[in-house]
């Protein structure tokens, strides 16, 4: 058909999507084809159908009450109210104490969330009974896999001659951000390493090191502008000699 | 300036992502904790959110990224291989097909759309139902612009075929 050219423009153009020189261009060619006419008719027809049978449910009182209950009882943001304070050095010392112990323990509760995740992550990972998207013990099938679902790339273990075999990986949100997450089996126990972005308010603060949480064994480091996890329930030894390869590799 | 309230920002957003909570999760009371989870969520990570960015877009990431890492959410999107999001954007599609759109009423579509996997689904709701740009769609999902547009192709066309293939049901169901 000749109006191949106007083809990835038809679907855009209906969606108000083009700017104004080509949707001008679209509406002049339009004018002349019945055929892309025609399919953009379809287009919006199809566009006007799904918005109908889209807006189909409606939020019980119930609920509505529950979330505005929830949202109502926070107060406002403090930002129009700042110069006040300032104004009274007095309570600005008060209040500045009074933050920075708030900080110290928010800062504490954040990194135990975190930790905490993650050992969801990992426990919700090997309950499912899909625990990997891809299956594979090969690093250059599981990395290439990735690519196009997160953004960004990471390199990954040689292990022969290891304990630790790759079972697989699947894409992981923390925090609404997205990852790898990576599944590795030592002596029938499985590990999972994570790598986030170090860029997000959850991670990029974290200190690096060891730490023991709700009976798991984390490792955690930063490397490239990545944020390593190693989480499981083998030995902090183990553990260890999985990120150390993860550390060469990367 | 007195600086918008979360409840300002949050409150009028609260019938759009009961209905796309719903959609998501087929299910009423998974939808109704999915909302207030994401409420929850909101609230807590609002001191984070940058102002001047696009708090709908934020809003309904969250809500989404909850939803995947719950059960259904984990279950239901799995088996779907979303990302061959190759940018292979249509030729004219050959056949005009406002007939079959014209039959097909809107319980019809609502059943192709409950039919459709969560990621075609999705999309949809969020370009038609949400009226959200492409931009805003790459935000919410966080997925390149080029995605956007590849898979929307992709649920629209799998939405016809689930149409086409009702329509015949029906056809021979007479």
């Amino acid at each position: 058909m000749g109006c191949e050219r106007w083809g990835d423009k038809l679907g855009a153009y209906a969606d108000g999507e083009l700017d104004r020189a080509d949707a001008n261009a679209v509406g002049l060619h339009l004018r002349e084809c019945a055929v892309c006419a025609a399919d953009v008719l379809d287009q919006v027809q199809m566009k006007r159908s799904v918005q109908m049978a889209g807006r189909r449910y409606s939020a019980s009182t119930d609920l509505r009450n529950r979330v505005r209950e929830l949202v109502a009882s926070k107060p406002r943001r403090q930002t129009g109210r700042l110069w006040k304070i300032l104004l009274i050095p007095a309570l600005a010392v008060l209040i500045l104490s009074v933050a920075v112990s708030l900080y110290v323990k928010r800062e504490s509760a954040r990194r135990h969330g975190v930790y905490s995740e993650l050992a969801d992550l990992h426990v919700a990972a090997l309950a499912s009974a899909t625990p990997v998207d891809v299956l594979s013990t090969d690093r250059h099938t599981v990395k290439p896999w990735f690519q196009g679902k997160i953004p960004f790339s990471f390199n990954l273990p040689e292990l022969q001659g290891s304990e630790f075999t790759l079972v697989g990986g699947r894409v992981t949100y923390l925090a609404q951000t997205p990852g790898a997450h990576l599944i590795y089996q030592v002596r029938k126990h499985e590990v999972s390493v994570f790598i986030f972005q170090d860029r997000g308010e959850e991670t990029a603060s974290l200190p690096s090191g060891p730490v023991h949480v709700l009976s798991f064994n984390v490792e955690n480091w930063s490397q490239n502008g990545l944020r390593y996890f190693v989480v499981g329930d083998v030995g902090s030894e183990d553990i260890e000699g999985l990120s150390r390869l993860l550390r060469a590799a990367g | 300036m007195p600086a918008a309230t979360f409840e300002d920002l949050a409150m009028p957003l609260f019938d759009q992502l009961y209905n796309f909570a719903r959609w998501l999760t087929q299910d009423t009371t998974e939808a109704e904790d999915l909302v207030q989870e994401t409420y929850t969520k909101a609230l807590r990570g609002f001191s984070s959110f940058q102002a001047g960015t696009n708090f709908r877009a934020w809003m309904y990431r969250i809500l989404r990224n909850s939803f995947l890492s719950s059960r259904t959410g984990l279950r239901t999107t799995i088996p779907i291989n979303t990302e061959e999001d190759e940018m292979l954007l249509p030729a004219n599609s050959t056949t005009p097909e406002s007939v079959l759109i014209e039959q097909a009423d809107r319980e019809t579509v609502q059943h192709a759309l409950a039919d459709l996997p969560v990621p075609f689904r999705e999309i949809l709701l969020l370009c038609e139902v949400e009226e959200m740009s492409y931009q805003e769609i790459a935000e919410t999902l966080t997925v390149p612009m080029g995605t956007v547009m590849s898979r929307l192709f992709r649920a629209r066309r799998a939405l016809r075929d689930l149409l086409r293939n009702k329509n015949e049901e029906g056809r021979h169901g007479l």
